[in-house]
């Protein structure tokens, strides 16, 4: 990681997380449960994401973070006998509601997984996949899309003089910042990302973390981080989750310099979990 | 990884009591040696006291290892700056008992001016804000470390006094000024110890509660 974009990234996070200013919610979670069967994987939980900011979600293995992220734009619903309680509310509306197109609620609330999971097609096939299922067939209105969408995730200049090459050849940072891209393209309001660096090395994961603040001007996004001081640099709010339980919530500079919660600074301080 | 951290902390533990034990001793023995006039014991002290100095860069040394390589966060990350910004303070301390352990061997050498200066209460109450806010620091006490804020400003007002004394004295008595003005010294000294034993206080309360209380006592 260069000295200078440590620097960059610095500045930019200190700016946002000392302004202290209520922001408008987003979406929010109203004592929200998320059950695999008889198993209540997510807890009663409560909490109000705001717009255009970056929450991350941070807790040991198996409380419920991801499943949360997950019931977002209801991934969770793939898995067979999942059910959910309480609401999520988005839009003014809760997206568990029966009337609720789930196809719409993820093209508004899109997603980066883990792992890079590009399609085995072109850089511009992958990139403008969506916007070619919601029915744009304009090849220059596409082209302009995918150029967008690729200079947002900062990896046009890499790519762009290789669009029609297959996007498996590229590097490991590449794929997931073409799959942030992809994700860009059908013009989400909000971003899940779920462990998005845990595969990259270190100067891969700076590039998605400068990416992180550079998006947050236009997209809300919400974190999922095994790494804590990477919630700590790129986060404005960090939620802390144990067994399914949100335990506490709050600003990031709060959080990691004054936890309230024991069990917060138990976990932080790397003392359990 | 926390065991690891845990392991350094308690090596920082250990070695910041033990700088507190050398600067709290060296300060109760320069005053020893101004009031009994003992200039083998004020030797002793002006030449021990590098080693609170190497002491000193030892724990910044194992603070700034404690940050690169465990990035700590919350409780750990506070005492750790606690720690680093209090180990100043100590070293200044052991500075400035050595700088009196110093005028007290030129004063005791001197002719004494006609009216005594006593500066033994003075002394007694830097010696005990000094104590007092390393009892704060191994007792992890804030309730303590705010006595410290206000014992201060007792000492800060007998080196008013002091100093109005001394100018006094300079005035009835200008043969002995560079005495005095030793003396002087002496009492701005003292003055200054108790402002780092209210620094160390300020960052015991920051350690505890996470509140940055400086500045909030001047008055």
């Amino acid at each position: 990681m260069s000295e200078e974009i440590t620097l960059r990234k610095f500045d930019q996070f200190a700016e946002h997380s000392s302004s202290g200013e209520p922001s408008e919610i987003h979406i929010e979670a109203k004592d929200f449960s998320l059950f695999y069967g008889d198993f209540e994987a997510v807890r009663k939980v409560s909490l109000k994401i705001p717009r255009r900011m970056v929450t991350a979600m941070i807790g040991p293995s198996g409380c419920g973070k991801s499943t949360l992220l997950r019931s977002i734009n209801r991934m969770n619903d793939l898995i067979p006998s999942t059910h959910a309680k309480g609401e999520m509310v988005f839009d003014g509306h809760n997206i568990y509601d029966r009337n609720i197109d789930v196809v719409t609620l993820r093209s508004r609330v899109g997603m980066v997984f883990q792992k890079p999971n590009v399609f085995p097609k072109s850089i511009f096939d992958n990139v403008a996949y969506g916007p070619r299922l919601q029915g744009i067939t304009n090849k220059q209105q596409l082209s302009e899309i995918v150029e967008t969408s690729l200079r947002q995730a900062a990896i046009w200049n890499e790519v762009k003089d290789r669009l029609s090459s297959n996007a498996l050849g590229m590097s490991g940072g590449q794929q997931q910042r073409l799959c942030i891209a992809r994700a860009l393209a059908i013009k989400p309001e909000i971003l899940l990302m779920d462990e998005p660096t845990s595969a990259l090395d270190p100067k891969a994961t700076a590039k998605i973390e400068d990416l992180i603040g550079e998006l947050r001007e236009n997209y809300t996004i919400i974190i999922v981080t095994h790494n804590m001081q990477q919630a700590a640099r790129v986060s404005d709010l960090t939620a802390f989750m144990y067994e399914g339980v949100l335990v506490e919530f709050g600003k990031t500079k709060q959080l990691f310099t004054n936890p309230k919660n024991i069990q917060t600074e138990n976990y932080i301080t790397g003392r359990f979990g | 990884m926390a065991k690891h951290l845990e392991k350094e902390l308690d090596r920082l533990k250990k070695l910041i009591y033990s700088l507190s034990a050398r600067v709290d001793e060296n300060l109760e023995l320069a005053v020893k040696s101004f009031q009994e006039n003992d200039a083998e014991l004020a030797r002793k002290i002006i030449d021990a006291d590098h080693e609170i100095d190497d002491l000193e860069v030892e724990v910044e040394e194992e603070c700034l290892k404690a940050l690169a390589l465990y990035q700590p966060v919350a409780i750990d990350l506070r005492f750790i700056i606690a720690v680093m910004k209090m180990n100043s303070d100590l070293e200044r301390i052991g500075d400035l008992a050595s700088d009196i352990a110093k005028n007290g061997m030129y004063i005791n050498q001197s002719r004494k001016p006609k009216i005594p200066l006593d500066l033994h209460q003075m002394t007694y109450l830097a010696k005990a804000i000094v104590r007092k806010s390393l009892d704060s620091l191994l007792n992890i006490d804030a309730y303590l470390a705010r006595e410290v804020l206000k014992d201060d400003e007792e000492i800060n007002s007998m080196k008013a006094e002091m100093k109005a004394e001394i100018v006094e004295a300079l005035q009835r008595e200008p043969e002995h000024a560079e005495v005095l003005i030793t003396l002087l010294a002496v009492t701005h000294r003292l003055e200054r110890i108790g402002d780092h034993a209210c620094n160390i206080a300020e960052d015991v309360i920051y350690m505890v509660e996470a509140d940055i209380v400086r500045h909030q006592f001047d008055e």
